[in-house]
């Protein structure tokens, strides 16, 4: 399966990452590879195979949900960019 | 022989004496630091941090209460959270980044006593194999044959770096598909990579969740065992993490294998594999035979699938961890033009926080993950993945206590040599010890051999889960038949 420039861009944007457009014929090209090494997984045969989802068969715990902490809203927001007024602050996201 | 070069097995025992204090330990790695520039291993030094808990350990040890890592100076993996400390997992996108918390793992050492020199260098978000995708820059091995610089391996390459060139005594590392065992073998030192599930993630940044997990890089096989034990257990606040009692490692190490099973898994054997990776492999069957151990040929038939497998869960995994990097809420946030909105900011942050391998690794698994392609590509690979865990399983079910293979393709490679390569010539490193990672299992590098570079080798040994204690036995009945004590010729 080769990526052509319009699905690298395509990929690009969906990962929010900015690609210059000369940059895409490139990268379309080094995905393609990456892709191309992946294919070898099309001669396993996986028929009746159940994905894998955990190493190791156990169950997950279950803990209570409740609050088990609070008021550290300075704390959280030390390393934002941009906070103002005890919130993250961002650029305008409705028009 | 100065104390930075000391074994955490012969400090600890000098500390309890009484022979040497914490404080003069650390002072000796910290000084071995600041001549070891060079290196390119410390990235964030912590010296006040180091010498405040040095002075509460020496405390402790005269009062009479000190587990086995208390005073034992440590340097510490980018990768985990540290309070108050710059984490970055040696990224731009976590520039400026100071944890308001710590990670279980530093948690518990320091619960025990152990000393943070500072902060070492490694692959950016622990994605490469040789620390050249550091923001920080490259790590370099101590180890020098000619005039080139040699890579330390990655992505735990300031880690090896560290332990090899007498930095500190020990040091944290993470393995993700090689990370701890492939700069282990490059700098002739140990590195386990525990059983998934045995240390807790909590407060490691995170590559690919299903994959990742952390363990110590040593001098030696019983100091891995040492700080195995206060690293391990149980972690209500990772969900993966196993609820299961933490044996005593170190009184595993018998010495004895007599009538123990070693695997051999004819599949390990690569065509235009260099003779002398060939050579060292039968040398430790070997030496585990004439310690008493049974050596069997194996079969683990899906083994060719695991990088192609990897390459996709991985980078599947990573693009949704690293989704949170947003320049929102922490880390670097992007200038922005008049009028740009919050898109923009998204995706003018991600390009300029991200490095080139971060970045195709998130597209690659954006990709996998999108809508007509998640069964062809991440089901399938998932599938393939339990396809290679059960080849374990058959093997270990047929009474094979122990798997021996080599624990990289070739010895350390020249920094640069690999930046024209593929993508793809890169990830071939990892080509025996990622399915340890797959498959979930408990995987250490032992150092048996130089080649005739002068450089050093390492052979892995793979253990059935959960048994540790029984594989770190198996491997320091290998560090002692193979006796290497080589050390690289100071040059920085």
């Amino acid at each position: 399966m080769s990526i052509d420039i319009d699905t690298a861009r395509r990929v690009a944007k969906l990962a929010r990452i900015r690609v210059e457009e000369a940059d895409l014929p490139a990268l379309a090209g080094e995905l393609s590879g990456i892709l191309t090494f992946m294919e070898q997984l099309n001669e396993v045969d996986v028929t009746g195979v159940e994905p894998m989802t955990s190493v190791t068969p156990m169950r997950l715990k279950r803990r209570k949900d409740e609050v088990t902490d609070g008021n550290i809203q300075s704390q959280i927001l030390k390393n934002a960019p941009d906070a103002r007024e005890g919130f993250f602050a961002v650029p305008k996201v409705v028009e | 022989m100065s104390a930075n070069s000391w074994t955490i097995a012969a400090a600890r025992d000098a500390l309890r004496k009484g022979e040497i204090s914490a404080t003069d330990l650390t002072m000796a790695c910290l000084t071995a630091i600041d001549a070891g520039d060079a290196l390119g291993a410390f990235v964030h030094k912590t010296p006040e941090i180091a010498l405040d808990q040095a002075r509460a350990a020496d405390a402790r040890l005269r009062a009479g209460d000190a587990p086995s890592m208390c005073g034992i100076p440590l340097g510490i993996k980018d990768l985990f959270a540290t309070r108050g400390v710059p984490s970055q997992a040696a990224s731009n996108i976590l520039g400026g980044f100071k944890p308001e918390y710590e990670s279980t793992v530093t948690t518990k050492l320091f619960d025990a006593g152990a000393v943070m020199l500072g902060k070492l260098n490694m692959d950016e978000f622990a994605m490469g194999s040789s620390n050249e995708t550091s923001c920080y820059g490259n790590a370099v091995n101590p180890w020098k044959v000619d005039g080139r610089k040699l890579t330390p391996g990655g992505s735990s390459g300031g880690s090896a770096a560290a332990v090899a060139g007498d930095l500190c005594l020990a040091a944290t590392g993470t393995d993700t598909g090689g990370s701890i065992r492939q700069p282990a073998a490059f700098t002739g030192i140990v590195g386990i990579k525990p059983t998934y599930g045995r240390v807790s993630r909590w407060g490691i940044v995170a590559f690919a969740s299903s994959l990742d997990q952390a363990g110590p890089m040593t001098k030696t096989v019983r100091d891995a065992a040492i700080f195995l034990q206060a690293m391990a257990g149980h972690d209500p606040k990772d969900s993966t993490s196993a609820d299961l009692p933490v044996p005593d490692f170190e009184a595993a190490l018998t010495g004895d294998i007599r009538g123990k099973k070693i695997g051999l898994p004819r599949e390990y054997r690569m065509d235009g594999m260099p003779a002398e990776i060939d050579k060292l492999w039968a040398d430790g069957a070997a030496m585990l035979k004439d310690a008493g151990a049974e050596i069997v040929d194996i079969s683990l038939p899906h083994t060719k699938y695991a990088l192609p497998a990897y390459y996709v869960i991985a980078p599947a995994e990573a693009s949704s961890n690293l989704a949170r990097y947003d320049g929102v809420r922490y880390g670097h946030r992007a200038k922005l033009a008049q009028g740009d909105g919050i898109t923009e900011m998204y995706e003018k942050t991600r390009a300029e926080g991200f490095g080139k391998e971060v970045q195709r690794r998130v597209m690659i698994g954006t990709y996998v993950l999108s809508a007509g392609f998640y069964d062809a590509y991440y089901n399938r690979a998932r599938k393939v993945r339990a396809l290679i865990k059960r080849d374990f399983e058959l093997a270990f079910a047929a009474g094979v206590d122990a798997i021996l293979t080599p624990a990289t393709p070739s010895a350390a490679f020249g920094l640069g040599e690999m930046s024209s390569a593929d993508p793809i010539e890169m990830y071939l490193n990892d080509v025996f010890t990622v399915t340890v990672n797959l498959a979930g299992l408990p995987g250490i590098s032992v150092p048996v051999g130089l080649d005739k570079q002068g450089l050093p080798l390492g052979l892995q040994l793979i253990g059935r889960p959960w048994e540790e204690g029984d594989l770190l036995n198996h491997a320091y009945v290998l560090e002692r038949a193979a006796g290497f004590v080589a050390k690289p010729a100071k040059w920085w």
